[in-house]
């Protein structure tokens, strides 16, 4: 236009466009190309990924027979801002699950409540109630959709086909903050294997868990799967485990311990499968799951009697007479003694330890062990210990000690099995020379000052486990196999040999089967069977003795070997050895034929006595 | 014949191809935000996507009809048609129901209107018939004045009786319009001085100055307000002595100021206040000795925008309602609240972002699909693109835009009389307005102001507002040809 004094003035103005564009352009450039942060604020947007528990793994014991099961339960979440969105109906929502709205307060404060739910947050799915079964929620489950932010999830709990085994099998219960701490696999809410095989197994019987991605709109409504479950990953499920424990034979040596204190422990002593590990007082594992699990596990912790301590593995005795095996073959294989050789026993007059039972005077270690002859072992230990005096500060006598320790030791005595699954194992002790050096004096003790070893008291002290152990070593004539529940071949591999020979072993069999034949087991002995045993009595300075009992069977080809330890019995022979002896009879034939015996025994109450 | 031959060959079909491509791409977001799993068919008119193309189809129907219609009209009937816009506008809120807060709405049978959206046309052909009057000069105050107050009459209607203070402020435009006709340039510059000040002083109004009394925010609006008296000595009046004496002055007083503020208190209110006298008394100096207005103006200039620190500090916690003034302090980073007031624009850029460079594909965006933000069909439709098509396709949009209002401005300077041209200018100022404050606010560079994206937003007030506004310039646009031959 003519006569226009501004006409540059469009430039400015288009100049004006072009610089506000740009700048938007640049602003693009750096939202969307340059940060990178966006894309998961969008996911976290849009997605809400479900996590899919797996089933865990069963157990199942030695010949396939199921213990260990799955049950579904139920627990009910809530998100708490979507249900403050809404009128929420709390009435309804009470009626819908049984609770009244007290209840229904206090779970609500202690949901909210970040003491005690340390992961609470208003936006995320937060437990409200828990442990619920299939008729509880079934109701709620039809009229969801009235209640925002409610929602339903399945958990599986355990469920157990027999009440047995409950050390041995362990429980599963919910993972605390230290859990998720060290594994970032746990999240709030999950349960996990607390003791026992569920814990040693863990990760097996967990399996992986899976995620279903969801897409989620503003409103938290689920809109379907996100891009068609191209991001779901499936859970998988855990993988079963199959357990040494014979389970009849673990029911029948669980009858047995009813109304007493003590524990069983059996070996397969080819294998080193542990078959029966039962600790008494027990309870059912029914009880330490679900909503009763803390209520109960409080209770059993409570109990004066300790039922939650293994006692197969963690109550440590003085060995007493079963000692005496290992003594023998030691004097056997140190050339102290030969089968035929024989020391003299004035029975109740013996010094300077009496003979607890009437024999003849002159004893070989055949009878020695029928017999539990006293001094025929305190003698040969004596001269083990003895044979070259006390000369050169005692080193000989002390370089003698230190070779019997060595072999006692062998016998997986004094220490915890390592390489095992066998969990929370207390360690024994056989007291080192070091031990009696601090005690008495470096050149303060001699044989006679430790003569109570010699028959299995003092200072020694064993696990029923390790007692087992050693005499499925002495069945094996010389060798034992980690102890464990696994039936993993490799297990089998991990041999240990004692420092015995294989010939010495022989007239120790002898002699065990003559326990059972004239001797101190007689009264119980089943000789189909060919059980060799040994009883035990434990000396203890609180109150009626303990009674320990450990045998294999049969003697030829030994496919079992026990220990049974009873608390407050009295003699091994009176409760131990029949219970010892039922439990093999149940392993090897099948069945048990002496139903009497048995009544008695499961009807014998030696809790009570104490009580009294 | 020959006159309608005229007619077709001069319209300018590069702008009707471009408002093709704007409304129709708008269209397919509208479809790409609504979208929902159980909606998939785009032809449904009872959703918006299908709505929208109704409405496309009746603009380009309206858009056609105004193409037929005789140009002259709108000079001859140009006061009429904004005195009925203003009756209207006035009887908009006694008939309109209240939606979330505004009065803005009426209903014609099925559908409802926004009559604020035409305001804007009729508006400008005011505005323009009357700078087109024979001797006009913006330079006059009164030739300024009454265009302002064509322009204030509409803008206070809708900002007070129809509370839509987005539609009101878009009226701003105009002094873009009045720019290119010759109003100083001084005066758009002293605006954009304003909003820097309005920022500091409510951004640094609260960060109190250790060991002293005041606030960086007037602190820094008086260095602010003193830099550019400097800069403009040095550039306008080229009077380097002025400067460097009123600079060394300057120098002395917060010298003086910091020296005291490690001995003792100092009031810095105070010190800003004396250096602003000490400013307005050499410049009056001057202005006495020289006799020159230019020195009185920046005295003006000082008083002025000393006063409206004062002022806005008062204006932001009185005047604004609380919704405007979170807005304004959400955008100033000076409150973090991502579900209250900041929610939009939050998911507004996470939306953005996350499109990346190509973008997650038609109907794919999860921040849109899934109504993460709110309003994502009408004024945060711009981050469907983004979050949709990427970069490639929301600077594609600007860029169609940038085209679209350069094409515009084109036209403007090709027109031979000064009502056809001021209309052109009016129709570019107003778009570019609307893309800055749109875009802007979803970018999260500007405060949360609605108002739609032209051609792009859905509905139907909008789109046949801006096609009224556009296609009035085709028509006057393709007459040109004809004025050149009479």
């Amino acid at each position: 236009m003519e006569n226009d004094l501004f006409h540059s003035r469009k430039y400015i103005v288009s100049g004006i466009a072009i610089i506000i564009i740009l700048v938007y352009i640049l602003r693009l450039f750096s939202l969307q190309i340059l940060d990178q942060s966006s894309q998961a604020l969008a996911d976290s947007n849009a997605q809400l990924h479900q996590t899919i528990y797996p089933s865990r793994g069963l157990i199942y014991d030695r010949n396939g027979e199921l213990l260990v099961v799955n049950q579904p339960a139920y627990e009910i979440t809530m998100i708490v801002k979507e249900m403050e969105e809404t009128n929420f109906d709390t009435l309804g929502f009470c009626k819908a699950i049984q609770i009244d709205v007290e209840d229904f307060v206090t779970r609500m404060q202690n949901m909210k409540d970040i003491n005690k739910n340390r992961g609470y947050s208003k936006h995320t799915p937060q437990i409200f109630i828990q442990h619920l079964q299939q008729e509880d929620i079934a109701q709620l489950q039809q009229e969801k959709y009235r209640y925002p932010g409610v929602d339903i999830r399945v958990r599986t709990l355990r469920n157990y086909i027999y009440p047995i085994a409950s050390h041995v099998l362990g429980s599963v219960g919910q993972v605390n903050y230290s859990d998720m701490e060290k594994d970032e696999y746990y999240a709030m809410g999950d349960y996990s294997g607390r003791d026992g095989i569920e814990r040693t197994y863990e990760k097996q019987l967990r399996g992986e868990k899976g995620v279903e991605v969801l897409m989620r709109d503003a409103r938290g409504r689920i809109q379907g799967k996100y891009q068609d479950g191209a991001l779901d990953i499936p859970a998988q499920a855990g993988v079963d485990v199959r357990i040494s424990i014979d389970r009849a034979t673990q029911e029948v040596a669980e009858q047995l311990l009813k109304d007493k204190i003590g524990s069983i422990v059996a070996i397969e002593p080819k294998t080193g499968e542990i078959l029966v590990m039962a600790s008494a007082p027990y309870w059912d594992p029914k009880e330490l799951v679900g909503k009763e699990r803390s209520t109960n596990y409080q209770k059993l912790a409570d109990n004066k009697h300790k039922p939650l301590m293994n006692r197969a593995t963690q109550a440590q005795y003085a060995p007493g007479s079963t000692f005496k095996i290992i003594q023998a073959l030691i004097g056997l294989q140190e050339g102290i003694i030969t089968p035929n050789t024989q020391y003299t026993c004035q029975g109740r007059g013996s010094s300077p330890i009496k003979c607890t039972h009437s024999h003849g005077n002159l004893v070989d270690v055949c009878e020695g062990i029928e017999q539990s002859c006293n001094p025929f072992f305190w003698e040969l230990f004596r001269d083990l210990l003895q044979q070259d005096g006390y000369k050169d500060k005692h080193t000989l006598f002390k370089k003698h000690y230190e070779n019997w320790r060595n072999i006692v030791t062998s016998f997986g005595l004094g220490s915890q099995f390592e390489n095992t699954d066998v969990r929370d194992q207390a360690k024994g002790y056989i007291p080192t020379e070091e031990f009696y050096n601090k005690t008495y004096g470096s050149r303060g003790w001699k044989a006679i000052t430790i003569r109570s070893l010699s028959i299995g008291q003092g200072e020694i002290l064993a696990t029923p486990l390790q007692l087992a152990n050693q005499v499925a070593a002495i069945a094996n004539k010389g060798y034992y196999i980690t102890p464990h529940f696994n039936r993993h071949d490799s297990m089998k591999l991990d041999v240990h040999n004692t420092l015995v020979d294989k010939k010495h072993f022989d007239v120790v069999h002898q002699g065990m089967a003559r326990v059972m034949t004239k001797g101190t087991g007689r009264a119980y002995n089943l000789p189909k069977l060919q059980i060799c045993g040994k009883t035990g009595t434990v000396q203890n300075p609180h109150g009626e003795d303990h009674a320990l009992f450990i045998a294999f069977a049969p003697k030829d080809d030994p496919q079992i070997a026990i220990a049974v330890a009873i608390e407050n019995a009295g003699f091994g022979s009176k409760s131990a050895c029949p219970i010892a002896t039922l439990v093999m009879e149940q392993y090897l034939t099948g069945k048990i034929e002496r139903t009497e015996l048995f009544e008695q025994m499961v009807n014998t109450n030696l809790i009570e006595q104490e009580d009294e | 014949m020959s006159k309608n031959r005229n007619l077709i060959s001069g319209i300018d079909w590069w702008t009707i191809l471009l408002f093709l491509m704007i409304a129709l791409f708008g269209w397919i977001n509208i479809y790409g935000s609504s979208y929902t799993t159980d909606q998939t068919e785009i032809w449904d008119f009872s959703h918006r996507a299908g709505k929208q193309l109704m409405w496309i189809i009746t603009a380009v129907f309206l858009g056609t009809i105004i193409l037929v219609i005789e140009e002259k009209a709108y000079d001859v009937l140009g006061y009429i048609f904004y005195g009925a816009m203003l009756l209207l506008l006035i009887i908009t809120p006694i008939l309109a129901r209240d939606i979330k807060g505004s009065l803005s709405w009426i209903n014609i049978g099925p559908v409802s209107l926004q009559p604020a959206e035409f305001a804007k046309c009729f508006t400008a052909i005011a505005v323009a018939k009357f700078m087109s009057r024979h001797g006009y000069s913006v330079k006059s105050i009164r030739d300024l004045f009454i265009p302002l107050v064509l322009i204030g009459i509409p803008a206070v209607i809708i900002m007070i009786a129809q509370k839509e203070t987005g539609s009101a402020l878009v009226f701003l435009s105009f002094l873009l319009v009045f720019y290119r006709q010759g109003m100083s340039g001084y005066i758009l510059l002293w605006g954009l001085i304003s909003i820097v000040l309005f920022v500091l002083v409510i951004r640094f109004g609260e960060m109190s100055i250790p060991f002293g009394v005041g606030n960086h925010g007037f602190f820094l609006s008086t260095i602010i307000i003193e830099g550019v008296v400097l800069a403009l000595l040095i550039i306008k009046e080229k009077d380097i002595k002025t400067t460097l004496i009123t600079a060394a002055c300057l120098v002395a007083t917060f010298g003086t100021g910091l020296f005291l503020q490690n001995k003792t208190f100092v009031n810095f209110n105070f010190i800003c206040i004396l250096s602003l006298i000490i400013c307005v008394c050499i410049l009056l100096f001057q202005w006495i000795k020289q006799r020159k207005n230019s020195w009185g103006w920046l005295v003006i200039f000082i008083a002025v925008e000393s006063l409206f620190c004062q002022g806005c500090d008062f204006a932001f916690h009185k005047v604004l309602q609380p919704h405007q003034r979170t807005r304004i302090e959400v955008l100033l980073g000076m409150k973090d609240d991502p579900n209250g007031a900041g929610y939009n624009v939050n998911q507004s850029l996470i939306a953005i972002g996350s499109g990346g460079i190509t973008g997650k594909g038609w109907t794919q965006g999860t921040q849109t699909t899934l109504k993460f933000v709110p309003e994502q069909d009408t004024d945060f439709i711009f981050c469907t693109v983004g979050e949709e098509w990427g970069f490639v396709g929301s600077a594609g949009v600007l860029i169609l835009y940038l085209l679209l209002i350069l094409r515009i401005i084109q036209i403007a300077e090709r027109q031979r009389d000064r009502f056809s041209m001021i209309y052109a200018y009016c129709v570019a100022s107003i778009l570019l307005f609307h893309v800055t404050i749109n875009i802007g606010m979803v970018l999260g560079l500007l405060p949360v102001i609605g108002i739609p994206l032209p051609f792009f937003s859905y509905g139907g007030s909008s789109l046949w507002g801006f096609t009224l506004l556009l296609f009035i310039m085709l028509r006057m646009d393709a007459a040109r040809v004809k004025k050149q031959i009479v």
